[in-house]
This record gives structure tokens, C-alpha cells and sequence, in this order.
């Protein structure tokens, strides 16, 4: 069958795409917070009859709730979209915030902060996300610097191996500064390293929105620019890409997104490969679908890993990075023998 | 003035203190030429048709279009003018063959704007001039040598440029696709006016496909000329070290070059 204009076509697969995942996304963190140890209704939640102060469902729903799955939904999100944009110019689907070690240097600088109780903004945006998005950044340039010393041109198989290396290395610097701390630091860092979403109130969503802003501006110059540079670097070139000047937009923006996402979750693994793929296999290889879609889709995957992790063992609750890496190790592995 | 791409003394170094890969090279493009590029492994050959699509900027000397050097051409400008066609094309992910056809459109749209029917009306047309149109709807991954390549030529013409600049575009191809591709370049040149550059090792397409050759080694063009001033057994020798018969073949319609011996 021909379709009668691309532009059309596009347009319209774009809206059921936004409109598909964006459903999805909204429901799964309107839902989410109504399960727990208290069971509230939502009906009782958005009952304006009730004043808030008398609403105890409303109270469980905004206060106790709300902010988790939204903090889900931001982390989700922001390694989900960091994960495409590895992918796409590395032209390797196992490239991720995780094993380019851009996590680990996420978390590094996230947990130097929380335990030495850094205690300083930046334009708003205060000291752990700080540390976070340059400890990222960081390990993005230490991974970048390793592989073009070796030849011009990243060759992705020494950009994976350093990823590997350096996530090894960042994480026993991580075990040394555990080491030095003292015990309340070392438990809060444990349980952050793990991937929690344990967040109390909004003040620290909405530090970590303004990295996300940034990053999502830069995200949505590049979708057209990813899919040529999946043909190769020369190959966007010769097209007419600004591969230089894309291929920094890029990358600081996928450092801004997954030193926020890791800021406010830690370093949750396997997000960045799971959901790129799955919405790879229902919307096709274009970015302009793909991107907005795993910015959704990571969205709803995280508010549903971190349901599962909070209610699985209740009351007990488990780091969410446990749910994730449980569901994410096998899938990877089914990627790698996938096509062998 | 007859020169559609022009490269003057054109010095090249992938490292600072490397060697000069290309040393004061110079070449005059005419338009609607097919000029071949022949020259031994490493000899700057892919190098000197990445200086021609502007995608490296020489170290000295400068490269021109119709007069107005590269450097004076934002990347976009000069992908509507210029074109590349690599050895092989891999692409990380599933695009379709009439995604990849509609890449090539990518420097005449604005950054937010969508492909409209216009654009592709001139994909489908590039795919129809390149035999390709049965395969729209397919996955490019799945397509064998031949006919990726034939993919990646509708993807260059989409880009409605004025020059062509293929790097061994036969390199990986069997003898009935080598013979395919260059029937469909020669068919192009003829019917659509588009000049191109053909780097290749193999002498035989070169005689039967270009109308003008240009001969390069250590980094130095040996010579540009007509095939019969050029392909001879002489250069052969200078260029590859090999005894060669360089005969004219009635049949083939031009001139074939036989290798006999090292020499």
C-alpha cells in the first residue's frame, strides 16, 4: 500500500504515537499512587466537596504518594531519552548511560555530594543534581577522551569496553568514599546506589526539572539528526548535518538528562536499554517518533517497576533499581543472543 | 572557465606530524563528466573525495564549486550540491528503503519540517531511476549488496545535487552487480546530466564507465586526461607495478587492461 504523503502520514503517526504513550504515561502515574498499605479512592482524591485538610485520600494521594511516581516518571523519562541518543550515535543498541559508565559517574558525584553534605545552588538548581550532572558529563569526556586517543573516530567497541572499565572503576572510588564515610551517610548512600525512589516532598523533583529542561530543549532539535547519524558520521555529514555541533548538543544534553534522572533516583539500571527498545519495535527506527515515545513510555515503565517494588514484599520495600535490573538483565541478554 | 568541482594544490594530514596523505593535489571536475579516480591502497583516493564533498577542509590549498570555495558553504549548502556515495552503507537500525531515499531530503527542509508531498514525489522518482521503486516498503537490512547500494545512489539523487562523488561504489559487489551499478551510474549520467566522481580499483569499469581519468599516487595526481592518454600500459605500471596488455576490445567498446605480471 502507498501512503498518499509522507508528511501526512508522519503527522498522523506522530499524533497517535504522542497520543498512544502519552495515555499511557498519564494513567500509570494517575493510577499508580492510589495503591498502597492504605487503599484510597480516587474518586475521594479529586472530591472538591472535602476540604484538603479533612481529605486524608487526597493527603495519601498528593503529599505521600504523588511525588515518588512523579520522581519515577522524571528518572524514567530522562534515562530513557539518554539511552536513544547513546544508541543513535554510537550505532549500538547496548549503548546506555549504563554501560558507557555515564551512571556511575552520575552517582559518583551525586553521593560525593550527599556525603559530604555539599550545600550550594547553581542558578536554582542545588548541589547533588549539580554533582550528578558533572559527574556524568565527566565520565562521558573521560570515556570520549580514552577512545579518540586510540584512533579519530569512536570506534564503538573501544567506547563499550572503556564504558565497562569505567563504570568498574568509578564504582570501587564510590566503595572508598563509602568506606571513609560515617554510618548514617554510608546508609543513606546504600540504599540511594541501589536505585530508590524514596523522595519526600517536591522540592527535589523540581531541582532535578530544570537539568530535564534544558536537556529535553536540546533533545528536540536532534531527531533527524539521529536517524542520519545512524547511517554513519560521514554519512550525516554528507547530507548536510553539522555533525561536530550535533554531536555536542547531544551529548551534553543525554549527560543533563541522566545526571538528573540519577540525582533524584540513583543509578537505576537497564531503563536506558529496555524502553528505547521495546518503542523501537512498535513505532519503527524514525526519531522523530522514537524519542518523544521512550520519554513517555520510560516514563510509565519506571511508575510500574516502582509499583511493583513497593508493593511486592510489603510492607517491605524494594529499591526499584532491584525490579528493574531483575527484569532488565534478562532482556539484555536476549538482545546480545538475539542475533548471533 | 569549464569546471563544475575544482581542488587547487590541495595539501591533506589526518595528524598534525603525520604524512601528508595528500600533497598538492589538483583536479578539475567538468560538468557532466564521469571522471574515474584510479590510484594503488592509501594512496589518497578516499581522502581526496572527502576534501571534494567538503566533509575534511584541506590544510592548504582550497576546493571550489562553480568558483565558490567549500569553506564558504554552510554544511546544508553544500549538501545541496554535493553528494556521497560510500563503499557500503550500513544503517544501526530498521529503517525502510523509502526512509532511507527520504534522508537524502534532509538539507533542503527547514530543522521542524516534515517531508511533504513534493519531496516525496522526488523519492519515489530517485527510486524508480534506480530500479529500486519494488523495494519501498522493505527493510534496508534486508536487502543483499547490490541493491543497498542501488538504495544509497536514489538516497544521493534525492538530494538533487549537482555533483555525485561515489567511493568505490562496486568494491563489495560481484561481477552481475558491478555490472548493474555501473550500467545504472553511465544510464544517469546520460539521461539526467549528473556529473559524478567514481574512485575504483577496478580499470576495466573505469574504461568502460568514465569519460575522463584521473591517475593518483603517494598523495600526487600523475595525470588527468581522455581514457586512451591515460589508461596505458606505462602508468599502469607506475601506478600498481604491473606488467598489463592495454589493448582496445571490439565488443566491450573500449579499452581493457589485462594484468600480466609484477613488475
Amino acid at each position: 500500500m502507498r501512503a498518499p504523503e509522507t508528511a501526512v502520514t508522519l503527522q498522523r503517526r506522530l499524533a497517535v504515537t504522542l497520543a498512544g504513550f502519552g495515555a499511557l504515561a498519564f494513567f500509570a502515574c494517575l493510577l499508580a499512587p492510589l495503591v498502597g498499605s492504605t487503599p484510597i479512592h480516587l474518586a475521594r482524591v479529586f472530591d472538591r466537596s472535602i476540604p484538603f485538610a479533612d481529605n486524608v485520600d487526597a493527603q495519601i494521594f498528593f503529599v505521600a504518594r504523588l511525588p515518588r511516581v512523579l520522581a519515577a516518571a522524571l528518572v524514567g523519562s530522562g534515562l530513557a531519552l539518554a539511552g536513544v541518543v547513546f544508541q543513535a550515535l554510537l550505532r549500538n543498541p547496548l549503548a546506555s548511560p549504563d554501560t558507557l559508565g555515564v551512571s556511575a559517574g552520575a552517582a559518583l558525584g551525586a553521593m560525593l555530594a550527599i556525603t559530604f553534605h555539599a550545600d550550594f545552588t547553581l542558578l536554582s538548581v542545588s548541589a547533588v543534581p549539580l554533582a550528578s550532572f558533572a559527574g556524568s558529563i565527566g565520565a562521558l569526556a573521560m570515556v570520549y577522551g580514552l577512545s579518540a586517543a586510540r584512533r579519530r573516530g569512536q570506534s564503538t567497541m573501544v567506547l563499550l569496553l572503556a564504558g565497562v572499565t569505567l563504570t568498574a572503576l568509578l564504582s570501587a572510588v564510590v566503595r572508598f568514599v563509602q568506606y571513609l564515610a560515617d554510618f548514617t551517610a554510608t546508609f543513606q548512600t546504600v540504599r540511594w546506589l541501589m536505585g530508590s525512589l524514596d523522595v519526600a516532598g517536591y522540592s527535589s523533583i523540581v531541582a532535578a526539572l530544570v537539568p530535564m529542561a534544558i536537556a529535553i530543549a536540546g533533545y528536540a532539535t536532534l531527531p533527524r539528526v539521529l536517524d542520519l547519524m545512524s547511517l554513519g558520521a560521514e554519512a550525516a555529514a554528507a547530507r548536510g548535518v553539522d555533525v561536530t555541533r550535533s554531536e555536542r548538543v547531544a551529548l551534553v544534553s543525554a549527560s543533563l538528562s541522566t545526571g538528573a534522572a540519577v540525582s533524584l533516583g540513583g543509578p537505576v539500571a537497564f531503563v536506558g536499554i529496555i524502553v528505547p527498545h521495546l518503542v523501537r519495535l512498535i513505532v519503527g527506527a524514525d526519531h522523530r517518533l522514537v524519542l518523544p515515545a521512550s520519554a513517555l513510555f520510560g516514563a510509565a515503565f519506571l511508575v510500574a517497576c516502582d509499583l511493583v517494588a513497593r508493593t511486592a514484599l510489603a510492607p517491605v520495600e524494594l529499591p526499584v533499581g532491584i525490579v528493574t535490573a531483575i527484569i532488565g538483565g534478562p532482556f539484555f541478554l536476549w538482545l546480545l543472543f538475539r542475533k548471533a | 572557465m569549464t569546471a563544475v568541482l575544482e581542488a587547487s594544490g590541495v595539501s591533506f594530514a589526518y595528524d598534525r606530524h603525520g604524512p601528508r596523505v595528500l600533497d598538492a593535489a589538483s583536479l578539475t571536475v567538468r560538468p557532466r563528466a564521469i571522471l574515474g579516480l584510479l590510484g594503488p591502497n592509501g594512496s589518497g583516493k578516499t581522502t581526496l573525495l572527502r576534501l571534494l564533498s567538503g566533509t575534511l577542509t584541506p590544510d592548504a590549498g582550497h576546493v571550489t564549486i562553480e568558483g565558490t570555495p567549500l569553506s564558504a558553504l554552510s554544511r546544508r549548502d553544500l549538501a545541496r550540491r554535493i553528494a556521497v556515495v560510500p563503499q557500503e552503507t550500513h544503517s544501526a537500525f530498521d529503517f525502510t528503503v523509502l526512509d532511507i531515499v527520504l534522508m537524502g531530503r534532509y538539507p533542503h527542509l527547514g530543522a521542524f519540517e516534515l517531508e511533504g508531498a513534493q519531496d516525496l514525489a522526488i523519492a519515489r522518482d530517485a527510486l524508480a531511476a534506480t530500479g529500486t521503486a519494488a523495494f519501498e516498503t522493505r527493510r534496508f537490512g534486508t536487502l543483499s549488496g547490490g541493491e543497498k547500494q542501488r538504495v544509497v545512489v536514489a538516497s544521493a539523487l534525492a538530494q538533487a545535487s549537482d555533483v555525485l562523488l561515489l567511493d568505490e561504489p562496486t568494491a563489495s559487489l560481484d561481477l552481475g552487480f558491478q555490472f548493474e551499478v555501473a550500467g545504472l551510474l553511465g544510464r544517469l549520467n546520460r539521461e539526467r546530466g549528473v556529473t559524478m566522481v567514481v574512485s575504483t580499483h577496478d580499470l576495466n569499469l573505469a574504461a568502460a564507465l568514465c569519460t575522463e581519468l584521473a591517475l593518483i599516487k603517494d598523495g600526487r595526481i600523475l595525470a588527468q586526461g581522455a581514457i586512451a592518454d591515460v589508461l596505458t600500459a606505462s602508468n599502469v605500471r607506475a601506478l600498481y607495478g604491473v606488467d598489463a596488455d592495454v589493448q582496445f576490445h571490439p565488443r566491450a567498446g573500449h579499452v581493457t587492461v589485462v594484468p600480466i605480471a609484477r613488475a
